[in-house]
C-alpha cells in the first residue's frame, strides 16, 4: 500500500502526513534524550551517595592514619600485657596542661578501648568542617580546656562519613576509658560518666561546667559531641567523662590500652 | 544521545564498548575527585555546625 502512494504525485494530504511523521520523530527524539539525561542524573546521584557514604571514609581513614604516623611522639616503652607493674600508672601530681595550639594543628590522639578495631585517631584544634572535621578527624572546640585541664576538654567528630571517628559513640558505657595522648608525650585517661542526646542549640554541654555556663570549673572533664541520629544532624549525641589519671608516655602504655585490661 | 555516540564511535563493537567503559570510568573518577567534594558542602544534610 505504501508503495503505491509513493509512486503517485505527492498530494497535499500526503505531504501533511509526512510532516506530521517528522514532527513525531523529533518529539520521540527529544523524549529519548531527556530520558537518557534523567537516567544519567540518577546514576550520578547514586555515585554521589557512594562517594559520600563510603569513599570519604576510605580517604579519611588513610589520611588520618598518615597524620598519626607523622606525629612527633617519643617512642613508648612496650611491655608484655601480663607485666602489670610496668604499665603506665597514675601520677599523683597536678596534670600538665599544654597551651592551645594554632587552628588545625594536630596535638593529640584519641583511643577508646571499647571500640575494638578502631584506629588511633588524631585530635586537632578547631571544629569547622573544611579545615578540621572533614580532613583531620576529631576536632577540639576552641576555647575549651586542653587535656588534663580544669574545665571541659570538648571534642567534635563525625558520626558518619569522613572516616566517622565517633561512629560507635552509642556503644560507650559508664566507666569506659577514653585515652588521650598528647604531643607533649603525656597520657590522659578519662572515664565516661554519662551520655545524653540534646538539640544542636544546647551548647551548654561543652561549658566548663556542663549545663551551667559561666560557673567556675572544679573538675577535669571531657565531652565528646557528634551527630544523632546517624545520617542526620537533627540532634547531638553527647558523652561526658572525668579525668581518671595521667602519666608520662615514657612510663609505658596505660593498662587500659593493653588488651583485656 | 547515547545511540548517536555509539554510531559515531569507530571500530568494531568490542572497541566501542571498551571506549565507552573507559569514558564512563573517567567521568566517575572526575566526579569523585572534583565534582562531589565541591558540591558536598552545599548539601542540606551536611549542615552540622552551629554558631556559638
Amino acid at each position: 500500500m505504501a508503495g503505491t502512494t509513493m509512486t503517485e504525485a505527492p498530494t497535499r494530504r500526503s505531504q501533511r502526513r509526512e510532516g506530521r511523521g517528522r514532527a513525531r520523530n523529533t518529539a520521540y527524539g527529544i523524549v529519548g534524550v531527556v530520558g537518557e539525561l534523567l537516567i544519567t542524573l540518577g546514576i550520578l546521584l547514586f555515585a554521589f551517595l557512594v562517594w559520600q557514604l563510603w569513599w570519604t571514609d576510605v580517604e579519611g581513614n588513610r589520611a588520618q592514619a598518615e597524620i598519626v604516623r607523622e606525629l612527633p611522639f617519643e617512642p613508648v616503652p612496650t611491655q608484655a600485657p601480663d607485666e602489670a607493674g610496668a604499665a603506665a600508672g597514675p601520677v599523683v601530681a597536678e596534670p600538665p596542661v599544654m597551651a592551645e595550639p594554632e587552628h588545625a594543628t594536630t596535638f593529640a590522639t584519641i583511643q577508646v578501648p571499647r571500640w575494638v578495631g578502631e584506629p588511633e585517631r588524631p585530635v586537632s584544634q578547631g571544629t569547622d568542617r573544611a579545615t578540621v572535621l572533614d580532613v583531620l578527624g576529631v576536632g577540639h572546640y576552641e576555647g575549651t580546656a586542653m587535656p588534663g585541664g580544669l574545665g571541659n576538654f570538648s571534642l567534635a567528630g563525625h558520626r558518619t562519613t569522613y572516616a566517622k571517628p565517633f561512629n560507635r559513640v552509642a556503644e560507650l558505657q559508664v566507666g569506659d576509658p577514653i585515652v588521650l595522648r598528647t604531643t607533649d608525650n603525656v597520657w590522659y585517661v578519662y572515664r565516661v560518666t554519662s551520655t545524653e542526646i540534646v538539640l544542636p542549640s544546647e551548647i551548654g554541654v561543652i561549658a566548663p561546667v556542663p549545663g551551667r555556663p559561666g560557673e567556675q570549673p572544679t573538675e577535669r572533664l571531657i565531652t565528646l559531641t557528634t551527630c544523632h541520629p546517624m545520617f542526620s544532624a537533627r540532634e547531638r549525641f553527647i558523652v561526658h567523662g572525668v579525668l581518671d589519671y595521667w602519666a608520662p608516655t615514657a612510663d609505658g602504655i596505660p593498662a587500659e590500652l593493653l588488651g583485656g585490661a | 544521545m547515547y545511540g548517536w555516540l555509539w554510531h559515531r564511535l569507530p571500530g568494531p563493537v568490542v572497541v566501542r564498548a571498551l571506549i565507552l567503559t573507559l569514558a564512563a570510568f573517567a567521568v566517575l573518577a572526575a566526579c569523585f575527585l572534583w565534582l562531589f567534594p565541591a558540591v558536598a558542602p552545599f548539601m542540606p544534610f551536611n549542615e552540622t555546625t552551629v554558631g556559638e
